[in-house]
């Protein structure tokens, strides 16, 4: 080692220099909040456009125009809320019973070796069934009206958040739950104030899930013999091959989907607000 | 209250992880358990305070506990195991909700315990807004909140840069001096050990026995890192250790 200060200028002039080529960076695609209205309304522009220069039979599709109009007269004649409030009863009734019973459920399968000896089985040969296969026989059980359709809701969001639950709770840290019986904290107290605020999050992502099976079960039931409901009105507007209003009804569903999954998110802002 | 460990013997399946370890843990004393990595210092202090049922052997407490301890036996983790939806003060509030006491009271515990460990301004951050030695800080403000007679601790620093290990290792001098409390103190780290021990317990690997109990009389407030006597110590165990290191390094972790 000489003890002569490096000067780095010297470097440079022995050799020719250049700088290090960057290889880093990438593979991390980040959401661009202009994007997705820019594509929706130029795919919408464009569909118009079609149809209007008879470059898209209107046979095959409607314009986007028309169906807005099947849409606007569904508002004018009342029976937009009227088909709206129908499913959206099922829909929250199905939902919610199948909810709180997937996590009371799924608690337990978490907890207690008994339940989850005997029900973990039941729940992972049960889910893979489509529901609608069983709407026969919900029909013969509930009867034809309002009980057989929230019982499919009720059925096909149930397994899901079953699973989510206790596969939330089987990933909540051990550590954490052998710190609370390190301090003695009763049983319930572990439950509720380590386990499932720990298992919530997986929880939510199973709502997620079964809010969308939630909608698509409903079109099916509703399909099966309902005066009022989107799913009926998308029928009727099927048989009639009233496509504008096919557009109209499953544009409805998309539209409900968007608000659910908005609403769960704002849940889970708010009691996820401790993840950063 | 002092605590005794009698023929302390366990085994996980066909592994023999502890064997007859007997030992004193007097009142005021800290004790340090030293030993290779899987020797089964953490798994002999699960069992110290319950977490665990030895295979055979007792761990008696002698003498009952203060009548204020409301968890004698407390442990602080190396992971700190604080609730990442809690704030800090909520989380010294959670090992105080299930005790008979006054919504006044556990404020004043709460607030008392956080100005001890200074962190009384960060009252309501939660843990992933603290560095690892705020969060054992934390950690360490919750164990106090119960008034334990014995703290059991699990590598607290382990899991720090050796900048915070530093600090916090001044903390918990400084908390000992003022209230001399008893503990159990878990780690690999030989300074660790001299540097708080009054008495220093070497483990052998797996199965884990007692090699050496190396008291020091050296009172704790006047250790310092570089006192000769203390580095001397530190060498002889040292020397003890290489050898069941280095053989258990190259041992099939299957436990």
């Amino acid at each position: 080692m000489s003890d002569r200060p490096i000067d780095p200028a010297s470097l440079s002039q022995n050799s020719e220099a250049k700088s290090v080529p960057f290889r880093g960076g990438g593979f991390l695609p980040k959401p661009k909040r202009i994007i997705a209205p820019i594509v929706f309304i130029g795919l919408i522009a464009f569909w118009e456009f079609g149809s209007r220069t008879g470059f898209i039979s209107n046979l095959i599709l409607p314009a986007p125009s028309e169906a807005w109009a099947s849409f606007m007269d569904l508002v004018h004649s009342g029976l937009l809320w009227k088909n709206l409030s129908a499913s959206l009863q099922r829909l929250v009734l199905g939902w919610t019973a199948g909810t709180i019973l997937g996590v009371f459920v799924g608690v337990l399968i978490g907890l207690s070796s008994l339940a989850r000896s005997s029900l973990q089985p039941l729940v992972s040969a049960i889910f893979p069934i489509p529901k609608i296969a069983l709407l026969p026989l919900f029909i013969i059980w509930f009867g034809i009206g309002e009980g057989s359709k929230v019982a499919t809701i009720m059925f096909g969001t149930f397994f899901p958040t079953v699973i989510a639950t206790y596969g939330g709770i089987d990933n909540v840290d051990r550590g954490l739950i052998r710190m609370g019986q390190s301090f003695g904290l009763t049983r319930l107290s572990i439950i509720r104030k380590i386990i499932l605020p720990g298992a919530l999050p997986a929880i939510f992502s199973g709502a997620r899930i079964s809010a969308a099976i939630a909608i698509i079960l409903l079109v099916a039931a509703e399909m099966l013999g309902a005066e009022y409901g989107i799913g009926a009105y998308i029928l009727m507007a099927g048989s009639l091959m009233a496509t504008d209003q096919l557009i109209a009804g499953v544009a409805i569903l998309s539209v409900l989907g968007l608000i659910i999954a908005w609403l769960i998110g704002l849940a889970e802002k708010y009691f996820l607000k401790w993840r950063a | 209250m002092d605590l005794s460990l009698r023929h302390i013997a366990h085994r996980y399946d066909e592994v023999e992880v502890l064997r007859d370890i007997s030992l004193d843990i007097e009142k005021g004393q800290i004790v340090c358990i030293i030993g290779p990595s899987g020797c089964g210092k953490s798994t002999l202090l699960r069992i110290i305070g319950g977490l665990e049922r030895p295979a055979s052997g007792d761990v008696l407490q002698i003498g009952t506990p203060p009548s204020e301890s409301l968890n004698p036996l407390t442990y602080i983790f190396q992971d700190f195991a604080l609730l990442p939806w809690r704030t800090v003060a909520d989380n010294v509030s959670l090992v105080l909700e299930d005790h008979a006491l006054s919504a006044k009271a556990r404020q004043n515990i709460i607030n008392d315990v956080l100005a001890r460990t200074k962190l009384s301004e960060f009252k309501g951050a939660y843990p992933r807004q603290l560095s690892g030695g705020m969060k054992q800080r934390v950690a360490i403000a919750r164990a106090l909140a119960v008034s334990p007679a014995v703290l059991l601790m699990d590598e607290p620093l382990s899991a720090l840069d050796s900048q915070t290990r530093e600090l916090l290792m001044d903390d918990l001098v400084d908390l000992w001096t003022k209230e001399h409390y008893t503990a159990v103190y878990v780690t690999h780290n030989l300074a660790e050990a001299v540097r708080l021990g009054h008495r220093i317990v070497v483990l052998s690997r797996r199965p884990g026995e007692i090699r050496e109990i190396v008291d020091i009389d050296m009172p704790i407030e006047t250790r310092t890192n570089d006192n000769p006597e203390l580095e001397a110590i530190q060498k002889r165990l040292w020397n003890l250790m290489r050898e069941e290191a280095l053989a258990a390094d190259r041992e099939l972790l299957n436990v």
